[in-house]
């Protein structure tokens, strides 16, 4: 939607790519451009052609679970909102018959006689981000897909539970149209899978799946769910804590592999084999596939096209230091492509991508930068003419909330001289209807009833100057978030409450004015805070951008954790790749390095901080100031130390960051080891899971075997998360004689000692009996702490998650900005995470945070105070109050008198609600729309009042 | 009384945490009773004392600031 509306993107789609010629900064692609026969700048997305064209066509989009027509749109927010034909089954572009839809279209779009077009595209770098592909059938066919109706694939379920999907969100068998009461999931399909050649782990699928079960419990509270996994991974920040409401709500997860589904008298049967080896079986009315992401279908076309190379498992190959660099210079990777990842891990290595190619640019920067132009304001007139526009958001609002009631009573509100309804007012069509409606009413205030103005206040504001309005004419009422979401089970109550909201909106609106835009410059450098390989990757990535930092660490050295690690999982030397990192920071003439250094203090605002950065001790302390307009958090973290299992107390008791270490220093392996994965993590001092212990003991595990290929190791674990491409070293240490062996979480081992012997007792689940062992080493895999997160979060007032990392401002759109504007995060101070994702996260965190600095620029939003010095009477008070330093006095005419920075204001209105002269008014906020606002609540008493007398 | 008493409340809420967990409170589909209206705004050190005297004139039963 934002990227549709960029003037700066251009989309070219039903495109295939044919070739890529040239160098770095100097690319010519090849592109075919497919006729969509219809002309997009005349459609207007209006469906009149669907429904008249007589051929059925099966609906690709929705996993083939309905029918729609040769000419049709995918989903009504697609972009460009414009219709196509597909060829394969019009009855003209296979019979030459039919053409009903040309006479049908108003608007005359439908052109027969467009012709696939060649296109050479001068561009500067590449950025590959095809997505994934889909399991092969035949391994769906081992779990009965295709032969029993009721066995659906993920993709297919999630089609079938979303609102704006083929059944409305209705769950239910194919066989026979029955709610489901019992579904089983089935994990790992054609994931962790020799047998399709996917030795790897699809990140993703665990996750989903509880998703999907909880969002199925949801419709159904009285469904039985049941996930068969061989690991539960549930890695990503936060992620756990999904699985643990999962399970409250009684979904079941069993640890099996399933061997079998069949048909079972009307329903399946499942059989599945658990970690005792026992076999059982259970009966089932839908059974759910679990599909993994398959490398893109044409992945091998694409790479050829491209001159990329791609890994054993065709994805694209990429070094865990350089993660979203392919083999050729100029073509960077992002997303599922470069290897199965998540919403926020795509959106992340989307945004590190665009920097990259951004820094590969740096001297083309701004050319054919198109800037938007909007209309000019219109002049807003005397007379108050409201529109109100109502959303079902699917059925998100409208399966709660009577949405045309809800509109119907705005009709003799005062001012409101158009109101309507809209499926989902956040699409494409719906905005242009929007601009549609403002000019044709001559609207001048608008209120929208649909979901938070935190997420989609700018996208309406954008439309509104668009349409030539200001800004701030705008009001969301949020019936969805704050209404139909918590009121599910009360349609009548939650529909008066959308009333009483809108009818207040309404009143708001009434005396809202146009506010002026203001703008303010921007320093161009940045502050990075951590001199790890997080803060060293982004200083580096805004000096290739062309942007000066100061990089502070605060001990002797750059190099963070990285120092303390010896090789990677892929067999990098650490070493190496820091010491050429450190150098090229020093070397670089846009860092400033500052060792030994403490934040003093930071005060100021996006585009204007200013900082005082303490360093060294004694005699030789010093302290610099530095004005920067960004700051980048990459503070990092540590291994945490559990008081457990005898850490500290036994030295044969070791740490994996030890082991490693010691590994590397002796070059001698320990003839015995046990492992316990999650000491200390998932529930006891931690709660959440650290990501990197399960790949940090397999590598340790190699580590001993390449040693010594006697040693005895054994790993203890809960769930190996050894996701991605690791699993491919978990299944070498497996082989290697690694012996792995679950524990349950109710019975945890025990470490002791007995005379001169470290003892571990545990049970085994797969032989089913308590064993002991005395080995030379217990290794912990102790998981990840944040490191000085609470201090910044107070200087900053950014806020932290309940584990004290620090919380971006949206955790799948926005995943390294924080709620503070013009402050970034990445690396381990975001959550724990391994060295490739810290440095793609680095690498985005550099990008987000040189888009102020490129624009050199903030536009700060017009809701900040404003002092009215005609009354004002120069008391002080609101100066001495504000929290954030953005009232200063100032002598006008002889006289004190009170006056705003813009830029710092943020729009608390502490100030306004203690003017004792009411001369400070709030954007959008003012005394007189609040108090409109509460006589709005009040009329609503009133007419309850008159209805009871 | 035959009918349980049911309380018009009137919120004033933070854009920063209380409306934003009112939000969060939507996505995670908890579940509270329809009694409140709220009206946002970017701090509650916006709300004018005079503010809650007004919706107490205007018949609130109760007045809620989440800030």
């Amino acid at each position: 939607m934002e990227a549709g509306r960029s003037p700066n993107i251009k989309m070219l789609t039903n495109a295939d790519f044919l070739g890529l010629e040239g160098k770095p900064g100097d690319f010519t692609a090849k592109l075919r451009l497919r006729p969509r026969y219809i002309d997009a700048d005349n459609c207007t997305a209006c469906g009149l052609c669907t429904q008249y064209c007589p051929r059925h066509h099966v609906d690709k989009y929705n996993e083939g679970l309905a029918m729609t027509r040769p000419i049709h749109i995918d989903y009504a927010q697609a972009v460009p909102a414009t219709y196509y034909i597909d060829p394969g089954s019009c009855l003209y572009l296979q019979h030459e018959t039919c053409q009903i839809c040309v006479p049908v279209c108003q608007s005359h779009a439908i052109d027969f006689s467009q012709q696939p077009e060649e296109l050479d595209l001068k561009v500067g770098a590449v950025i590959l981000s095809p997505g994934f592909g889909k399991i092969g059938e035949k391994t769906l066919e081992q779990f009965g897909y295709n032969k029993h109706p009721d066995v659906v694939t993920s993709i297919e379920f999630e089609r079938m539970t979303t609102a704006s999907g083929p059944f409305q969100g209705e769950i239910k068998c194919f066989s026979d149209g029955r709610h489901p009461k019992r579904i089983a999931f089935i994990q790992c399909v054609g994931s962790r899978d020799l047998g399709c050649d996917n030795g790897y782990c699809s990140s993703v699928c665990c996750m989903y799946s509880i998703k999907e079960a909880l969002v199925a419990k949801e419709h159904d509270p009285s469904v039985e769910i049941t996930i068969y996994y061989m690991d539960i991974r549930t890695q990503g920040k936060e992620f756990d804590k999904a699985r643990q409401r999962a399970e409250n709500m009684g979904i079941k997860f069993v640890r099996a592999k399933v061997a079998d589904v069949t048909p079972w008298k009307n329903n399946l049967r499942l059989t599945y084999s658990t970690l005792e080896a026992r076999h059982s079986f259970a009966e089932f009315d839908l059974v759910v596939l679990s599909v993994g992401l398959e490398s893109p279908k044409d992945a091998q076309g694409i790479a050829k096209i491209a001159g990329i190379e791609l890994n054993r498992y065709d994805f694209c190959k990429t070094e865990t230091f350089s993660p979203l660099t392919t083999s050729r210079e100029g073509v960077i990777v992002a997303g599922a492509f470069q290897g199965p990842k998540d919403i926020p891990e795509s959106v992340t290595q989307a945004s590190a991508a665009a920097g990259l190619a951004a820094g590969l640019l740096t001297k083309q920067r701004g050319q054919g930068v198109v800037h938007k132009s909007y209309p000019e304001e219109q002049e807003m007139g005397d007379e108050v003419r409201i529109g109100v526009f109502v959303c079902h958001c699917g059925i998100n609002i409208g399966a709660v909330v009577n949405v045309p009631q809800v509109e119907q009573s705005t009709a003799d509100m005062e001012g409101v001289v158009y109101h309507t309804d809209s499926l989902y007012s956040c699409s494409q069509d719906a905005q242009e209807v929007l601009k549609q409606k403002i000019k044709e009413h001559n609207l001048n205030r608008v209120v929208i009833a649909a979901c938070s103005p935190r997420t989609h206040e700018p996208l309406f504001q954008e439309t509104l100057k668009d349409a030539g309005l200001n800004r701030n004419l705008i009001e969301m009422v949020n019936i969805r978030d704050q209404c139909s979401w918590v009121h599910a089970t009360e349609p009548d109550a939650a529909t008066d409450k959308s009333k009483d909201l809108v009818r207040m909106a309404v009143a708001k609106v009434r005396g809202m004015k146009s506010l002026p835009e203001q703008t303010v410059p921007v320093t161009p450098k940045a502050l990075v805070i951590g001199g790890g390989i997080a803060g060293m990757t982004a200083a580096l990535s805004l000096s290739d951008q062309g942007f000066e930092s100061l990089l502070m660490e605060k001990g002797k050295a750059l190099g963070g954790n990285l120092g303390l690690l010896n090789t990677t999982l892929a067999g990098d030397e650490s070493a190496d790749y820091l010491k050429g990192l450190v150098d090229r920071v020093r070397k670089s003439k846009l860092i400033h390095v500052v060792t030994e250094a403490e934040l003093a203090s930071l005060s100021g605002f996006i585009g204007n901080f200013s900082s005082v950065v303490a360093s060294g001790s004694g005699a030789k302390k010093k302290e610099i100031t530095f004005d920067h307009g960004v700051v980048v958090l990459a503070t990092g973290g540590r291994e945490h130390r559990p008081d457990l299992y005898l850490l500290g107390k036994n030295n044969k008791v070791v740490t994996q960051q030890e082991l490693e270490l010691q590994l590397a220093k002796t070059k001698k392996a320990p003839e015995s080891v046990v492992m316990i994965q999650c000491a200390g993590s998932r529930g006891d001092d931690l709660s959440y899971c650290s990501k990197v212990c399960c790949n940090h003991a397999v590598k340790n595990a190699l580590k001993i075997k390449e040693l010594n290929p006697d040693a005895q190791v054994v790993v203890l674990y809960r769930d190996m998360r050894t996701y991605g491409f690791a699993e491919d070293a978990y299944r070498e240490a497996r082989l290697g004689g690694v012996v792995f062996i679950p524990y349950d979480v109710a019975r945890k081992p025990e470490v002791y000692e007995k005379g001169k012997k470290l003892h571990v007792r545990f049970f085994d689940t797969i032989l089913q009996e308590e064993l002991d062992l005395a080995p030379d080493q217990v290794v912990l895999s102790v998981g990840i702490v944040p490191e000085g997160t609470q201090e910044l979060s107070k200087l900053l007032k950014a806020p932290l998650t309940d584990e004290k990392f620090f919380l971006e401002a949206h955790v799948k759109l926005r995943p390294v900005e924080l709620s503070v504007d013009g402050v970034y995060v990445c690396g381990l101070a975001h959550g724990p995470k391994p060295l490739d994702e810290t440095i793609a996260q680095a690498q985005a965190a550099a990008a987000k945070a040189a888009i102020p600095l490129v624009k050199g620029a903030v536009s700060v939003a017009p809701i900040v105070s404003v002092v009215d010095q005609e009354s004002c009477i120069g008391c002080g008070l609101c100066a001495s109050l504000c929290p954030y330093q953005a009232i200063e006095m100032v002598k006008v005419d002889n006289k004190r008198k009170a006056q705003t920075i813009a830029a710092s204001c943020k729009a608390c209105g502490i100030c306004a609600s203690h003017c004792p002269s009411f001369s400070i008014a709030m954007g959008s906020f003012t005394n007189e729309q609040i108090n409109a606002q509460i006589a709005a609540f009040g009329g609503v008493r009133e007419k309850e009042k008159a209805e009871v007398a | 009384m035959s009918e349980q008493f049911s309380p018009k409340i009137l919120g004033f809420l933070c854009n920063w945490c209380c409306y934003a967990a009112a939000d969060a409170a939507g996505v995670s589909r908890y579940q509270y009773p329809p009694n409140l209206r709220t009206i946002r705004v970017m701090c509650t050190g916006r709300v004018d004392p005079a503010f809650i005297f007004r919706g107490f004139i205007e018949g609130a039963d109760g007045i809620f600031t989440g800030g």
